[in-house]
C-alpha cells in the first residue's frame, strides 16, 4: 500500500510540475501578475551599496502604502537586465518601470512602449529643477518618460598621495603634466597610470582625452552630434595621439584587466594614476579610505572646465490600469524627492540629479562634482558621455568601440587612419 | 473468400494499432519540440537576418542587406579570420598529440590507467576554467614570463596574451591543453580495437615499427580521425567560453570569433539583425562540414 501510495503521490507532483512547466513556457516566463498598487521595477542595483540604495526607495513607496516587487537582475554592466527587459516587453508584459538611460530611452519610446510622466513632471516642477541637458534626456516626443536617479561624473582622475610624494610630482592638470609627472612616477619604480584594458574602459579613457585635448565644444560636435568633418579633422587626430601616448604610462599586464583590480593598484601603492569614472570611489570607501587624504581625486586633466556625465534613470512603461499608473507617477515622484536622492547617492558614489540639495554629508570629491556639474550647466561644458552609453546609440557606441580599442591595442595603425575609421564607424553602424 | 480476408485482416489491426503507433505517439512530442525549439528557431534566426531588426526583432524586410553590412564589417573578418586560424591549428595540433600520447600509452607500459586519466582530466573542466588558469599563466607579469624572469632570464619574452598579433596562439594553446586528452582517448580506443594479427603479419615481413603505424595502425583509424576531426571543428566553431575567460576578445578584438561576435552584436549592441546574419553564416560554416561527412558515411555503409 505505502508504495503504491508513493507512486500517486509523484504521478500528481510530476502532474503539477509538468503543468507547471507547460504554462511557464506558454506565457514566456511571466514571473507573477503586478498587483494594481504595485510597481515592478527592474533594475541591476545589485552590489552592496546600490541594493541597500534601492531599498531607500522600497521603503518610501511602502510608506506610502504601495506594494514593490523587486526585479533585480544581476550583471555590472546591465546587459544582462536588457536581455531580460528585451524578452518581457516582447512577450507584452514588461515591468512598471526598468532602468533604461541615455538614447536607449529613445528607442524604446520610438517602440511606443513608454508611458508619460508629464502630471507629475508638472506638479513638481521637473522642468525647473532639472539642467536641460539631463531633462532632454528625460524625455521622448518632448513628454518625460523616465526620471533620473543620480548623476556620475565619468573624466576624473584618481591618485595616490603617498605614490605622487615619493616621485616628487603634483596632480596634474594638463595632459602635459600627465606625461611629465608619469615619467617621474615611473622613475621612482611605480606604474605610472592603472588601466584595464577592456574595450569600455579604452573608450573611457579615450573620452576623458578627447575631452582634456580639444575641448567641450569639439567633444560634443565629434562624439555626441558625430560630425563627419570633427571626427576625421586635425583636432580628433590630435586627440588620437594624445590617447596614444597614455598607453606608454600603462603597464604591459593592462589587458583584459577589470577595472577594480586597477583602481586596487593604486590603493595599494602600486600605481600613482587612474582615470576612470566616479563608482571608483566606492572602491576607495570600500578600501576604508578617505577622500582627499587617502586618495585623491580631480578632473581628468584638461578637463576642469567640463563634465561628462553618465545619469542612471528609471522608465516608465505604459500601464492601462489607473491603479497601476498611479503608483508609477508616486514613484517618479519620489525618485527625484530629496530623502532618495541624498541615500542612494551617499551609497553609490554620484551625485543627485537634482543640484538643489544639501550636500554637507558628501566627501569632498561629490562636492566638488556637484559644484562643477552646477558650473559646466551653466556655462556649458556639460557633455553626455560616449563610453557610457549616454551619446550615441548602442551600435554606434559599439562601432566606435571597436575602433577606439583596435587603435589603442595596435601598435602600427597611425591617428589620421583611425580618425577616418571613426567616419566610417558613424556613418555604417546604423542601419 | 474476400469477406474472411477483411476479418483477417481486421483483427490484427485493432489490437495492433497501438502497437504500432504508440512508439510514434510518445516520441511524437519530443519531435515536435526540437522541431520547433531547434529548426523553428533557425528558421526564425534566417528571417530575422533579412529583417533591419534593432533592438527588438521587428519584420521590416531589407532583403540580403545585413549580409552584405556584415562583409563590409572589418571586425566580421577578423573573427572569420581568427576562426580559420584557431580551427585547423587547434584541430592538427590536437589530432597530432592526441595520437602520439595514445600509441605511446599504447605500449603495454604500467600504470596506464594512471596516466590515462591524468591525459584525460582537462577534460572534465569546462572551457572558462581552462580559459581562466591560462589567463593568469599567460599574464607577463604574474604568470609564466614572471617565473623565468625571475630564475634569472631576464630578457625572456613571452607576452602574447597581450600581443594583439600573437593572442589568437593563445587560444590555441589553452584549447588544445585541454582536448587533446580526449582525442587521445578516442585513438586509445581504436587502437584497441586492430586486429594484433595484421600487425605481427606486418612485422613478419620485416616492418619497422614507425614503419607499422604509419602504413598499418593509421590507415584502420581513418574512421576515428574523421570522427576526432567532427568533433573538435564543432568545438572550434561554437568557442565562446574560452574565448570570453581567456582573452575577452581582446586585446583590441584581436581575438574575435564568429561565436563572440553574434553575442556581442545581438545582445549587446542592439543589431539583432546584423547578429542574426552572423549565425546563419556560422551554420553554413557547420553544414559546410558537416553535409560531406554525412554524405561520405552513408554512402559508405551503403557500399560497406
Amino acid at each position: 500500500m505505502p508504495t503504491i501510495n508513493m507512486s500517486v503521490v509523484d504521478l500528481s507532483t510530476f502532474k503539477k510540475s509538468a503543468l507547471a512547466l507547460a504554462l511557464a513556457a506558454g506565457t514566456s516566463m511571466v514571473a507573477s501578475t503586478t498587483h494594481a498598487n504595485e510597481v515592478e521595477v527592474l533594475h541591476w542595483w545589485t552590489s552592496g551599496g546600490e541594493a541597500r540604495a534601492a531599498n531607500v526607495l522600497k521603503d518610501l513607496m511602502e510608506a506610502e502604502g504601495y506594494g514593490w516587487q523587486d526585479f533585480a537582475v544581476a550583471g555590472g554592466g546591465g546587459e544582462t537586465a536588457m536581455t531580460v527587459l528585451k524578452s518581457r516587453a516582447m512577450s507584452g508584459n514588461p515591468p512598471s518601470a526598468a532602468q533604461i538611460k541615455g538614447p536607449e530611452i529613445q528607442e524604446w519610446g520610438e517602440l511606443g512602449l513608454l508611458g508619460d510622466l508629464d502630471d507629475v513632471a508638472t506638479a513638481e516642477g521637473w522642468n525647473d529643477l532639472l539642467p536641460e541637458s539631463v531633462a532632454d534626456i528625460m524625455r521622448y516626443d518632448s513628454h518625460y518618460v523616465a526620471v533620473p536617479a543620480n548623476v556620475h561624473r565619468v573624466n576624473w582622475l584618481w591618485a595616490n598621495p603617498e605614490v605622487l610624494e615619493a616621485a616628487g610630482v603634483e596632480m596634474p592638470t594638463t595632459l602635459e603634466e600627465l606625461f611629465t609627472a608619469g615619467e617621474a612616477i615611473r622613475e621612482a619604480g611605480f606604474v605610472p597610470l592603472a588601466h584595464g584594458g577592456q574595450a569600455w574602459q579604452d573608450a573611457t579613457v579615450f573620452e576623458s582625452v578627447v575631452l582634456g585635448s580639444q575641448g567641450a565644444e569639439f567633444y560634443q560636435q565629434a562624439l555626441v552630434e558625430l560630425d563627419p568633418e570633427a571626427l576625421g579633422g586635425e583636432q580628433m587626430i590630435a586627440a588620437l595621439e594624445d590617447f596614444k601616448r597614455l598607453r606608454e604610462l600603462m603597464d604591459e599586464g593592462m589587458s583584459g584587466r577589470d577595472w577594480n583590480i586597477a583602481t586596487a593598484m593604486v590603493i595599494e601603492g602600486v600605481a600613482g594614476f587612474q582615470l576612470m569614472g566616479d563608482w571608483a570611489k566606492g572602491e576607495f570607501t570600500a578600501a576604508g579610505l578617505t577622500a582627499g587624504e587617502d586618495y585623491l581625486c580631480a578632473a581628468a586633466p584638461g578637463t576642469e572646465d567640463a563634465f561628462t556625465f553618465n545619469i542612471d534613470s528609471l522608465a516608465m512603461f505604459r500601464v492601462t490600469d489607473d491603479a497601476e499608473r498611479d503608483a508609477q507617477q508616486t514613484l517618479a515622484r519620489l525618485v527625484l524627492e530629496p530623502t532618495f536622492q541624498e541615500a542612494f547617492n551617499l551609497a553609490k558614489g554620484s551625485i543627485p540629479a537634482r543640484p538643489d540639495l544639501d550636500m554637507s554629508e558628501f566627501d569632498s570629491c561629490a562636492q566638488q562634482s556637484l559644484a562643477d556639474f552646477q558650473r559646466t550647466a551653466d556655462e556649458g561644458g556639460l557633455v553626455p558621455s560616449m563610453a557610457h552609453g549616454m551619446a550615441v546609440r548602442a551600435d554606434v557606441q559599439g562601432a566606435i568601440f571597436d575602433v577606439v580599442t583596435n587603435y589603442f591595442n595596435d601598435t602600427t595603425m597611425p591617428a589620421d587612419e583611425a580618425a577616418q575609421r571613426l567616419v566610417s564607424a558613424a556613418e555604417t553602424a546604423s542601419f | 473468400m474476400s469477406e474472411s480476408t477483411t476479418r483477417i485482416h481486421a483483427r490484427p489491426t485493432a489490437s495492433g494499432w497501438l502497437q504500432a503507433w504508440l512508439p510514434r505517439l510518445v516520441l511524437a512530442p519530443s519531435v515536435a519540440v526540437s522541431l520547433f525549439f531547434v529548426y523553428g528557431f533557425m528558421l526564425w534566426t534566417f528571417v530575422l537576418s533579412l529583417t533591419s531588426s534593432r533592438m527588438l526583432p521587428s519584420y521590416d524586410f531589407v532583403g540580403f542587406g545585413q549580409y552584405a553590412r556584415l562583409m563590409a564589417n572589418e571586425r566580421w573578418w577578423v573573427a572569420s579570420t581568427n576562426l580559420m586560424l584557431f580551427g585547423v591549428l587547434f584541430i592538427v595540433i590536437c589530432l597530432v598529440i592526441g595520437a602520439l600520447l595514445a600509441i605511446l600509452l599504447d605500449q603495454k607500459i604500467r600504470q596506464e590507467g594512471a596516466l590515462r586519466t591524468i591525459y584525460l582530466y582537462p577534460m572534465a573542466l569546462s572551457f572558462i576554467v581552462t580559459g581562466v588558469v591560462w589567463k593568469w599563466l599567460l599574464n607577463p607579469q604574474l604568470g609564466i614570463q614572471a617565473m623565468v624572469q625571475s630564475w634569472g632570464f631576464e630578457s625572456f619574452r613571452f607576452d602574447w596574451i597581450v600581443n594583439p598579433d600573437m593572442a589568437i596562439y593563445t587560444l590555441v594553446i589553452a584549447a588544445v591543453w585541454q582536448a587533446s586528452g580526449f582525442v587521445m582517448a578516442l585513438f586509445l580506443a581504436g587502437l584497441r580495437g586492430i586486429d594484433d594479427s595484421i600487425v605481427k603479419a606486418a612485422q613478419l615481413d620485416g616492418a619497422s615499427l614507425p614503419r607499422i603505424y604509419w602504413r598499418v595502425v593509421m590507415p584502420c583509424l581513418r574512421p576515428v580521425v574523421f570522427s576526432a576531426v567532427m568533433i573538435l571543428a564543432h568545438i572550434a566553431i561554437k568557442s565562446f567560453d574560452l574565448v570570453v575567460a581567456l582573452t575577452g576578445g581582446g586585446p583590441g578584438y584581436a581575438t574575435d570569433l564568429p561565436a563572440t561576435f553574434m553575442y556581442t552584436h545581438a545582445f549587446n549592441r542592439a543589431q539583432i539583425g546584423l547578429g542574426s546574419a552572423s549565425a546563419m553564416l556560422m551554420l553554413g560554416g557547420v553544414l559546410a562540414i558537416l553535409i560531406p561527412y554525412l554524405y561520405s558515411e552513408l554512402r559508405s555503409r551503403k557500399h560497406g
